[in-house]
């Protein structure tokens, strides 16, 4: 990697499945401290982007790693949470992430308590709400103290009370120099908590700009007309 | 009052009065089908989790195979077993033949397979769920397989009582290498079918509902402790 601070790059990157195209030639660096928001319609490739720069998917383009590797995780749209207490699902994710058993209570508790699920730690972690369960999932992922942390639309079925609590989570990783990368329809969350935004189009990058730029210069082009909510289904 | 129903009164008073008899064969038919499928349970768990996770070539051969081993005709393990034991067998020095260890051993070539295969299923719709996660987490393959495996765990418990289920009604293979020996090998299964042939319905009819009240029971228990802890492992209120 050419930047110290580079934690992850693609170059022209496409992943397939099978005859589908589901990207192509993406080119992308994540920056330490990095909080992008990837943004697009539905079917446009977010999650396939987050999960190849998880290293999740085979793919062609080349997929480049600062070295030492960073640690990652990711927090999908529907957590897969054990059918364990809230406690064990905490020391499961610590014991996967090679965490010393001896840091494990601590760590488990300190997440959370950070997620304020401390007091539920003895519930069935199916039993929670949906919120809560999103919560757990983010704790699971925090406590692994991640050098990246990927999510894929984190907020998308949860009320607004859940969205702000999570918001809020999210951005007190990003405040301790978590590098963070989340798919969102939400376009005001990409706003308040991302530095840079990616705009994905069947499976083509057409924006990477910061956030600000990102919100006042496309006027007339597709991705005005996505913001707009104007862009017509063209399959 | 009927052939029938004679022998199902006398059946139970037979259960009633603990016959010693009645207990001795029950008592070896647990221990060794109960034995037969822990053992089954280590080996078959293991490479079902292995079997859904593993991607190398040849493993649709391997399941195709799994599959067709789940119609094993029992008595042909038995003959199998019986010729690995028997003193000119490959493991004849080990001096198992006509002893409940041979019973065990046979059960449990019996039953794995079950296990084995039902357990693969499992694994394999679990991971269709849960398996990215876990990955994403750090999990291994066969870590991920298991932990899916304990994450279904009711469901195991259904896989078990299931290969328990075989192995307690089977009688071709511990017929042949138990040799159905008095106060020795016989278990329920053998004990009915000689009973049968002897005229001693009453016996034979004891065992019987005794066998049916075991698997019962077991059937009970674990539906009373999947109500209590809900479908997805919450305890219902």
């Amino acid at each position: 990697m050419s930047e110290n601070s580079t934690l992850l790059s693609l170059q022209d990157l496409g992943v397939s499945y099978g005859r589908l195209t589901a990207l192509q030639g993406v080119n992308l660096q994540v920056q330490r401290g990095d909080f992008i928001a990837l943004i697009g319609a539905n079917g446009s490739g977010k999650t396939t982007l987050l999960q190849a720069l998880h290293g999740l998917l085979p793919h062609s383009g080349t997929r480049s790693v600062a070295s030492p590797a960073p640690a990652q995780v990711m927090v999908f749209q529907r957590p897969f949470i054990l059918r364990l207490s809230v406690w064990n699902n905490l020391r499961m994710a610590l014991w996967l992430a090679g965490v010393p058993a001896a840091e494990r209570a601590a760590r488990a508790r300190e997440a959370l308590a950070r997620a304020g699920l401390l007091e539920l730690r003895e519930r069935p972690a199916r039993a929670l709400s949906g919120g809560q369960q999103q919560r757990l999932a983010l704790a699971r992922a925090w406590a692994a103290r991640p050098d990246i942390l990927f999510l894929d639309e984190p907020t998308a079925n949860l009320d607004p009370t859940g969205k702000k609590e999570v918001e809020a989570l999210l951005a007190s990783f990003r405040a301790e120099g978590m590098t963070l990368l989340m798919s969102t329809h939400n376009l005001g969350q990409a706003k308040r908590l991302a530095n840079r935004v990616v705009y994905l189009d069947h499976g083509r990058m057409l924006a990477n700009q910061a956030t600000a730029d990102f919100f006042s210069d496309h006027a007339d082009d597709r991705t005005g007309l996505f913001l707009k909510g104007e862009l017509k289904w063209d399959l | 009052m009927s052939a029938f129903g004679e022998s199902l009164q006398t059946a139970l008073r037979l259960v009633a009065e603990a016959d010693p008899v009645l207990l001795r064969t029950v008592g070896l038919s647990l221990s060794v089908s109960g034995l037969a499928c822990a053992f089954a349970a280590g080996f078959g768990l293991a490479a079902g989790a292995w079997l859904a996770v593993t991607r190398m070539p040849g493993r649709r051969l391997l399941l195709t195979l799994l599959n067709t081993l789940l119609a094993l005709p029992s008595v042909v393990v038995g003959l199998v077993v019986y010729l690995l034991l028997s003193r000119s067998g490959p493991l004849g020095s080990w001096g198992l033949l006509f002893t409940p260890g041979a019973m065990v051993i046979a059960q449990t070539i019996l039953v794995v397979p079950v296990v084995a295969a039902l357990s693969q299923q499992l694994v394999s719709d679990a991971l269709r769920e849960g398996g990215e996660q876990l990955r994403s987490m750090g999990a291994g393959g066969f870590t991920t397989g298991l932990l899916l495996l304990l994450n279904e765990r009711w469901a195991v418990a259904t896989v078990l009582l299931t290969a328990f289920g075989r192995a307690v009604s089977e009688v071709g293979a511990v017929m042949i290498v138990g040799g159905n020996i008095d106060g020795v090998t016989r278990v329920i299964t053998t004990t009915i079918a000689l009973e049968t042939s002897k005229g001693d319905l009453p016996l034979a009819l004891a065992l019987g509902l005794v066998l049916l009240a075991i698997v019962g029971v077991i059937n009970i228990g674990i539906a009373t402790l999947r109500r209590v802890q809900g479908p997805s492992g919450v305890v219902a209120r």
